[in-house]
């Protein structure tokens, strides 16, 4: 057991699966020779060699229409995707092949893929560099999305997304990469997917998030703590499909619900988990559903001081936990 | 200038909420002190509310039919002079404006607070809300739930958290315990097109909920005897002229009853008694309660220590009680402390009627109308003034033993009156 970076635990999955298993190779811009724009395959190539750990052309839609004909051929890709903002083009290959797969050939082929894709803002990165896809791609049965807020749940989540016999999206903040670090084991653990997780139990007010915002729900609820107000914080881990059980049985436990997304506002994962509550907790609740996201303008601002105010900040979380605690 | 509040008065020691049931005043009318603003019921009793500042009425806090728990705002007064600072005045604008709100989120309840108090079947209003302006929170139901089981499943049944002391201001209590239980029975009624829709006024909400109360509590027992007054009708023909004109008032048949009741209440003490769950209580006093009915409400108004009185005192004590009613000027102190209930339903022509007793007592008689009748009178039939006298008793306190030698020796006096035994003075 070690201390280890969130993309430090992220190296760590993809190596010990591509030990463990010689069907598991990478693809990506960059990720050989490079090690990859974040350094996340850093050390693979002169372990697994170059049709391990393999670099591809500028071009979106072939890094997973190659992984989805890999897949299907019984091997496990994992394609890297440099910035999740650059997922679009491979959207069609994505929604339109990968998820339908197993329904489309009556259970006959499967596409076993991971899609592992950087997201996220607050790290100076613009208008291309800073989005959430993941509502994008939150409708598309077939689809799993993983996005994991700690270097433990990191290594566990990937493990579990490669050995999974369907594709998954696998979402991880930028700004966590080096942000973030926790203690994670060098066993060979695994995270179920389509599990979400009791970070902090709390008895005042429950708080739904995932990704990074985790991160700054845990500290504002740590600040809070002493000011005797008790935060329940469920982390979604999956956002795709989502938990439905551990969102009820969240919500029902103070009645208050908060949800926190860094992406913009309308039409969020949390408005699905919103609907969740709403369809099952009436008489539960104790106060209205909020929410705290990005405002709903077209992109993260590349000025500092814009990028800072586009941001869901902890101030902003704290002030809202509190807001319903006291309603 | 400076704003005051007047707040709900306790009305009678026992009495936690009064109901507005007409206000004298409108909000833009100007009062002086001691003026009357409102009529409020609480124990079946109008009483008038006496502004406590002379000024300007800005705004009535509680419509008609409203009831609010004692020292809850009625209304705010504007007063003229400077007897507050502005600084005083900002802060009893604040704190008043603060007490708006929070009454306007205290009752603001979420899904799972209503369906909480639903379960339990608790009266939210007994909750005090730590949410913002007031509001009570689930987290404020789950606490008392948890602090005061005693207090949940008094609500679940109501007339278990009556003390049985009730019987000192039983109908005060009654009418703040119980107001609400005819209601929830009831509410499923529906009218129709074309139906008229009466509200409750508090009196009728009270005598709803001590009917309801008596009946619910009390195992009802009745019977009757008949007796021949004919000796009582000749007695009170002679001197009811002469009475008119000395004391300038009707001498009518009921204080003759009444002498006789309380008479033989004496003799048998059980009968002027009370229930009181593990004991049953003889009264000392005799403080006999009458039925008196005005238009659309029934009072009923004691006479305390009844036994002290002659004829003539019980007849000036039934005019008065019944001026009171008719003016609605009763107090509270009128209407409590009965042992024992008569009811002269003879007024209206019946000759038959069953009453309910009048919790916390153990009995109540109703004396039917004199009517002449053929009967035999030693062997032979005889035109007799004959009357009805009803009885309804508690059961657990009395049986029909003590009840028929109780009505036997009244019927005994009654049918032996005479000027010598029964004297006017």
């Amino acid at each position: 057991m070690s201390v280890r970076s969130y993309i430090e635990a992220i190296t760590m999955a993809l190596d010990e699966e591509m030990d463990r298993d010689q069907n598991v190779f990478v693809l990506g811009e960059d990720v050989g020779k490079r090690g990859g724009v974040f350094q996340a395959t850093k050390g693979l190539y002169e372990k697994y060699g170059e049709l391990r750990v393999m670099d591809t052309p500028l071009a979106e839609s072939a890094i997973a229409g190659v992984g989805i004909g890999a897949s299907l051929y019984g091997l496990r890709p994992v394609a890297e995707m440099q910035f999740s903002d650059f997922m679009l083009p491979a959207a069609n290959q994505i929604i339109s092949e990968a998820a339908k797969m197993r329904y489309r050939s009556n259970n006959d082929w499967s596409a076993p893929l991971t899609i592992r894709a950087p997201f996220g803002g607050g790290v100076h990165g613009g208008l291309y560099h800073s989005q959430s896809m993941e509502a994008i791609f939150a409708n598309i049965p077939g689809l799993k999305i993983v996005i994991p807020s700690t270097p433990y749940d990191a290594k566990g989540l990937l493990k579990a997304s490669i050995r999974d016999n369907d594709p998954v999206l696998f979402f991880e903040h930028k700004r966590a990469y080096r942000l973030l670090k926790g203690e994670v084991p060098e066993t060979d653990y695994v995270v179920p997917l389509g599990k979400a997780d009791v970070k902090r139990e709390g008895t005042d007010v429950t708080v739904i998030t995932y990704g990074l915002m985790v991160h700054h729900v845990l500290n504002a609820a740590q600040r809070l703590a002493e000011q005797g107000i008790s935060t329940h914080v469920l982390d979604l881990r999956t956002i795709y499909p989502l938990d439905k059980e551990s969102i009820i049985s969240a919500a029902q436990k103070t009645g208050k619900v908060l949800l926190v997304t860094e992406d913009t506002k309308e039409g969020s994962v949390l408005s699905e988990v919103a609907a969740i509550i709403a369809e099952n907790c009436l008489f539960e609740l104790d106060a209205p559903i909020k929410r705290v996201a990005a405002p709903d303008a077209p992109a993260m601002p590349y000025a500092g001081p814009l990028e800072q105010a586009f941001m869901v900040k902890p101030e902003q979380i704290e002030q809202a936990i509190q807001d319903l605690a006291e309603f | 200038m400076s704003e005051k509040q007047m707040t709900m008065p306790q009305l009678g020691e026992s009495v936690t909420e009064g109901t507005i049931s007409q206000w004298l005043v409108s909000a833009g009318d100007t009062v002086k002190k001691y003026d009357p603003i409102a009529e409020v019921t609480t124990d079946k009793v109008n009483a008038e509310i006496p502004s406590s500042f002379e000024g300007k009425i800005i705004k009535l806090h509680a419509s008609e039919g409203d009831t609010l728990p004692v020292g809850e705002p009625i209304c705010s007064i504007e007063i003229a002079g400077n007897e507050a600072t502005g600084e005083a005045e900002t802060t009893t604008e604040a704190a008043e404006s603060r007490q708006k709100t929070k009454q306007s989120m205290k009752k603001r309840y979420s899904p799972a607070v209503l369906r909480l108090a639903q379960e339990h079947d608790l009266d939210l209003e007994k909750i005090t809300g730590s949410g913002r302006d007031g509001r009570i929170t689930r987290k404020d139901v789950a606490r008392f739930l948890e602090a005061e089981p005693a207090q949940a499943s008094e609500n679940l049944n109501p007339a278990a958290g009556m003390q049985p002391a009730a019987s000192a201001g039983g109908y005060a209590g009654a009418v703040a315990g119980q107001a609400a239980a005819p209601e929830a029975k009831h509410s499923a009624i529906k009218s129709e097109a074309g139906d008229r829709v009466i509200p409750l006024t508090g009196v009728r909400r009270a005598i709803a909920a001590n009917m309801l109360r008596s009946k619910h509590e009390i195992p009802h027992a009745w019977t009757m005897i008949e007796v021949d007054v004919t000796n009582l009708v000749n007695y009170r023909n002679q001197v009811k002229n002469a009475f008119l004109k000395k004391e300038g008032h009707k001498l009518t048949y009921l204080p003759f009853f009444m002498k006789a009741i309380v008479a033989a209440l004496k003799e048998f003490p059980r009968m002027n008694s009370t229930w009181a769950g593990d004991k049953i209580i003889e009264k000392r006093a005799v403080n006999l309660s009458l039925a008196v009915a005005s238009e659309d409400a029934l009072y009923v108004p004691v006479i305390k220590n009844a036994d002290e009185r002659s004829v003539k005192g019980l007849a000036f004590a039934v005019d008065e009680l019944a001026a009171r009613v008719r003016e609605n000027r009763m107090s509270p102190d009128d209407m409590q402390g009965g042992t024992f209930t008569v009811n002269n339903t003879g007024s209206f022509g019946s000759i038959q009627s069953q009453p309910i007793i009048n919790h916390p007592q153990a009995a109540i008689l109703s004396i039917e109308s004199i009517v002449k009748r053929p009967v035999v009178v030693n062997n032979m039939i005889a035109i007799r003034d004959m009357v009805n006298l009803c009885i309804s008793i508690d059961h657990r306190v009395l049986d029909g033993l003590i009840t028929g030698r109780f009505l036997a020796r009244i019927k005994e006096l009654l049918e032996n009156v005479n000027p010598e035994n029964t004297p006017i003075y």
